[in-house]
C-alpha cells in the first residue's frame, strides 16, 4: 500500500493503532547494543518460541517486541511488561519459561529479577518507579524502548510521521519554520546553535538545490545517545529530516553515520526502505507533491569528521579536513551548495515539536536552553546508561538521584562533560543547572551529552593527558597550532605523569593552550585546551603534586606510584588472582605482600580488594627507604 | 609495490560497477573493497584510482586518513579495545596490556599466523558497560584482563 493523501495516512495510523491494541499484553525486550552484548537476542528468541509453543499469542493476546535501548544498560538484558509496567533486569534466556509460567500466566512477580535500588536495597517492580526512569522526560527518545525499530507500523502506531503529516497538509514551509523558531530548539550536537536561525540562513541563500544532512558521527568518547536514537527509533530521524527539507525546499538528504555503529546503519537503511515503500519518503510524499529522499553514508572512522565542513568534505569522498569558518555551510556546504547540517538528536526532536507545537517544547528547560536533552551517564557511577531530562536539571540530581551516586560509594571528584572539547566540573559546582550557558561558564560545554563521573581514583592530570593524546591522534594535521600544539602539549603531559615535570611546565602548557585557542582553524583545535584548562582551574594542586612531590594523589600514574598491602588484609587471596605479573605473594587468611620489583603499578589488586586494604604511595618513598 | 601479492581483481571490478564513477564514490568504494579483502591491497587502489578518475595520490591520502582502512593484511578476527573516556577510567589500558602478553602484539598489529589483529578504537558507544572490547562482532562488557583467555577462545563467534 502507498499513502497518497492525508486521509490515507490517518487510515494507516488507525490501522497501526488497531494492530497494536490487538495485543493486550506485551513483552518488550531491549535489544540495544548493551543488552545484545549480554544476551538479549537469545532472550527475545526464547520468548518467541515459548509464546508460539504455548499459543499464548492467540489465547492471551501476548506479543513480544525487540526494541531499541531502554537506556539502563548497566542492568541488561532488560525486559519490560505491558500493560503492567513491570521491569525485569539481568534476564537470562534460561529464565524465560519460568517468567512465562509465573509472571505471564500466574501473574506473580519473580523478586530476583526486580531492580534493587542501590541506595536503600529495596526491590522495585514498576518501571516508572525506578529512580533512573522516574525523573526522565523524553522527547527525542520518546519512542525508544517502546517500539520495534524495524517495524514501521509499530512506529506509526506511536505517532511517528504525525508531525510530518501535519507539516505537509496543514502548514506552509514558512509556518514550519516559525514553529521550530517558537520551540527555541538549539543544536544537540554540542555548540547549541539555534535550529531555526540555521534553517533561515540556509533558506535565504541563493540557489535552487540545497541539502539536508544529519550528523550521526558521534565521536565524543563517552557519548552514545545518537547511536541509541539511530538504532532504537530511526524513523524519528527520518521524519525530522523530511520536515526540515519541506521547510527549506530541499530534495536531497544524507545521514553520515560513524563507522563504529553497524547496527545504526542497518536499522536506518531498513527504515528508509520501509518509509519509501509506503510513500513516506521519496517522490510525492503522502501524495503532497513534495519530493525528498535520503541516502546513508558511512564514515571512515575519523573524529574530526563530526566537524561540519570536514563531514561535508568526507561526504564528497575526500579526506575530512575542515575549512575556515568565514564560509558558512548554510550558503556553501556540501558540493558548495546551501546545506543544513543538524545532529541526530536535533532531527529526532523536530517531529515532536511540529506535532505538539513549538510552545510545548519551549515550556520545558531554562530561559535560553529550551526543551530536554539526552545524556549518557557513565564512568564511576552506579546506574550507568542513557537518560533524557529537561534542560536546567542540576548535576547533583543527575548523578545522585538518577545515577544512584558514585560507584562503591567512593568520594566524588569530578564529572567530565562535552567530550574532548569539554572540561571537568568539580564537586563545588554540583548544584549547577545543566544548560548550554552554565556549562560553558564552568569551563566545559554541552557537547554530545556525555557525562563521565570520576571518583577519587581518577587522576585529573591523566584525564587531561588522555584527551590530549586522543586529539593528537585525531587532529587532521591541516593547521599548525592544532597539529604541533597538541604534540608539544602531549610531551609535557608525558613528563608530568612520569614524574619528570619541572617548575614552569604548567605555564608552558597554559601558553600553548592560549595559542591553540587563538590560532586553530576549527573547533577541534580551538576547544582542545578545554580539558587542560578546566583541570588546571579546579585541580591545580594535583598538577603541583606531580611536579613538586613526584606523587600522583589518585595513585593512577604508574611511573610514580607504588602499592602496598596494609596489615588489615584478611588474606582473601583475591588480589594474586588478578595480578598480571604475579607480584603478590601470600597464603590464604594471611597477610599478603607485594614485590615492588615485579609490580607494574597497574592497580588491578586495589580494584578487587574487598576490604580496601591496599594503598598507594609515591614511588619516590621506596627509593628513600633503600637509602636508609 | 612490486612486493604486494597479486590479488584477485574481479571483486574490485564488481564493487566499482555498483557505484557512479566519480570522486564522491571513493570512500564508499574503499569501504566495500576493504570488506572484501580485509585490507586495501595496492593493486586495488591503483585500479580504483583509474576507474573513478581520481589521482592515485588522492586515493592514497584518503586510504591513510581514515582509521577504518588498513594497507596491511589484517587478521581473521579483529579485536577492538575501546579507549573511550568511560573505558579509560575503568581500566581499558590493562586490557591492551593483557592482549600484548597473551598474543605478543600491541595495538594496530597482527599476529604472524594472521589470526588476530588488535586495534584500539575511540569509543564504540557502549560506555555503560565500560570497559568494552570486541572480539570479531562479539561485545564483551565490563571486560577483565583475567578473563582474556575466554574472550579469545570465543573468537568471533557471536555466541554467549
Amino acid at each position: 500500500m502507498r499513502i497518497e493523501s492525508s486521509d490515507q495516512f490517518k487510515a494507516y495510523h488507525a490501522e497501526a493503532r488497531t494492530r497494536d491494541e490487538g495485543l493486550t499484553r506485551k513483552i518488550l525486550v531491549c535489544c540495544g547494543t548493551g543488552c545484545l552484548a549480554t544476551g538479549a537476542k537469545e532472550v527475545a528468541e526464547a520468548f518467541v518460541h515459548e509464546i508460539e509453543d504455548r499459543k499464548l499469542d492467540v489465547e492471551v493476546g501476548l506479543g513480544v517486541k525487540s526494541t531499541g535501548c531502554h537506556g539502563f544498560c548497566e542492568r541488561g538484558p532488560l525486559v519490560a511488561f505491558l500493560p503492567e509496567g513491570l521491569l525485569y533486569t539481568k534476564v537470562k534466556a534460561k529464565k524465560v519459561p519460568e517468567i512465562i509460567e509465573k509472571t505471564i500466566i500466574g501473574r506473580e512477580l519473580i523478586p530476583g529479577l526486580l531492580y534493587k535500588n542501590p541506595v536503600n536495597k529495596e526491590r522495585i517492580a514498576a518501571y516508572d518507579e525506578i529512580p533512573f526512569y522516574k525523573n526522565q522526560v523524553r522527547v527525542a527518545m520518546r519512542n525508544i524502548g517502546r517500539i520495534d525499530p524495524t517495524d514501521l507500523m509499530d512506529a506509526v502506531a506511536h505517532d511517528a510521521y504525525a508531525g510530518l503529516a501535519k507539516a505537509l497538509f496543514e502548514m506552509t514551509p514558512d509556518e514550519v519554520l516559525d514553529e521550530v523558531e517558537t520551540s527555541g530548539q538549539r543544536g544537540r550536537g554540542g555548540a547549541g546553535f539555534n535550529t531555526a536561525r540555521k534553517w533561515r540562513s540556509c533558506k535565504s541563500a541563493p540557489g535552487d538545490r540545497r541539502f539536508v544532512l544529519c550528523n550521526g558521527d558521534e565521536g565524543d568518547p563517552g557519548a552514545f545517545k545518537d547511536r541509541s536514537i539511530m538504532e532504537g527509533d530511526p524513523h524519528s530521524v527520518l521524519e525530522g529530516m523530511i520536515i526540515g527539507a519541506y521547510a527549506l525546499g530541499a530534495h536531497e538528504g544524507y545521514i553520515y553515520v560513524r563507522d563504529e555503529y553497524p547496527l545504526a546503519v542497518v536499522n536506518l537503511q531498513l527504515a528508509i526502505i520501509e518509509a519509501r515503500k509506503v510513500g513516506l519518503l521519496g517522490e510525492n510524499i503522502m501524495g503532497s507533491g513534495f519530493d525528498f529522499d535520503i541516502q546513508i553514508s558511512r564514515g571512515g572512522g575519523a573524529f574530526v569528521c563530526g566537524e561540519s565542513s570536514a563531514l561535508m568534505r568526507s561526504l564528497a569522498g575526500m579526506t575530512g579536513e575542515p575549512r575556515a569558518k568565514y564560509v558558512h555551510s548554510t550558503a556553501k556546504g556540501l558540493f558548495d551548495l546551501p546545506t543544513v547540517l543538524n545532529n541526530v538528536e536535533t532531527w529526532a526532536g523536530i517531529g515532536a515539536i511540529v506535532h505538539h507545537g513549538g510552545a510545548w517544547f519551549a515550556a520545558m528547560g531554562t530561559d535560553k536552553s529550551k526543551g530536554t536533552k539526552a545524556f549518557s551517564l557513565v564512568g564511576k557511577v552506579k546506574n550507568t546508561g542513557l537518560i533524557e531530562l529537561p534542560m536546567g536539571t542540576t548535576l547533583r540530581h543527575i548523578i545522585y538521584d538518577i545515577g544512584g551516586g558514585v560507584l562503591k560509594d567512593r568520594p566524588f571528584k569530578a564529572v567530565q562533560t562535552g567530550g574532548p572539547s569539554g572540561g571537568c566540573i568539580p564537586e563545588e559546582l554540583l548544584d549547577l543547572p545543566v544548560d548550554y550557558e552554565k556549562l560553558t561558564e564552568a569551563g566545559s560545554m554541552m557537547g554530545s551529552g556525555g557525562m563521565i563521573v570520576m571518583d577519587d581514583r581518577t587522576c585529573m592530570v591523566d584525564v587531561a593527558r588522555y584527551f590530549i593524546a586522543f586529539l593528537t591522534e585525531e587532529s587532521c594535521g591541516k593547521c599548525t597550532p592544532c597539529r604541533e600544539g597538541l604534540k608539544q602539549m602531549l610531551g609535557l603531559y608525558d613528563r608530568l605523569i612520569e614524574g619528570r615535570g619541572t617548575d614552569g611546565d604548567i605555564e608552558k602548557i597554559e601558553a600553548l593552550a592560549a595559542g591553540m585557542q587563538l590560532g586553530s582553524l576549527c573547533e577541534l583545535g580551538k576547544s582542545a585546551p578545554n580539558p587542560v584548562l578546566s583541570t588546571l582551574k579546579y585541580f591545580r594542586s594535583e598538577y603541583e603534586a606531580h611536579i613538586k612531590d613526584h606523587a600522583c594523589p589518585a595513585g593512577i600514574c604508574r611511573e610514580i606510584t607504588a602499592f602496598e598491602i596494609m596489615p588489615d588484609c584478611d588474606g582473601c587471596h583475591a588480589c594474586p588472582k588478578v595480578c598480571p605479573t604475579d607480584a603478590i605473594a601470600g597464603t590464604k587468611k594471611e597477610l599478603h605482600v607485594i614485590d615492588h620489583e615485579a609490580c607494574i603499578s597497574c592497580g588491578a589488586c586495589l580494584d578487587v580488594c574487598p576490604t580496601d586494604s591496599i594503598r598507594t604511595f609515591p614511588k619516590i618513598e621506596l627509593a628513600a627507604e633503600e637509602v636508609v | 609495490m612490486a612486493e604486494t601479492p597479486c590479488v584477485d581483481l574481479s571483486k574490485t571490478e564488481e564493487i566499482l560497477g555498483s557505484y557512479p564513477h566519480e570522486e564522491p564514490s571513493l570512500i564508499q568504494v574503499l569501504q566495500d573493497v576493504h570488506r572484501a579483502y580485509n585490507y586495501l591491497p595496492c593493486d586495488v587502489l591503483v585500479r580504483v584510482a583509474e576507474v573513478l578518475e581520481v589521482p592515485l595520490a588522492k586515493v592514497f591520502s584518503v586510504s591513510t586518513f581514515y582509521k577504518a582502512f588498513s594497507l596491511e593484511p589484517q587478521g581473521d578476527t579483529i579485536i577492538k579495545v575501546c579507549m573511550g573516556t568511560a573505558c579509560h577510567i575503568r581500566g581499558a589500558g590493562q586490557l591492551v596490556e593483557e592482549l600484548e602478553r597473551k598474543l605478543g602484539i600491541g595495538a594496530d598489529e597482527t599476529t604472524e599466523d594472521l589470526r588476530f589483529t588488535v586495534k584500539t578504537v575511540n569509543c564504540v558507544g557502549a560506555c555503560a558497560m565500560a570497559p568494552v572490547m570486541l572480539v570479531g562482532e562479539k561485545y564483551w562488557g565490563s571486560a577483565k584482563p583475567a578473563r582474556m583467555e575466554k574472550y579469545l577462545a570465543a573468537g568471533g563467534n557471536d555466541e554467549n
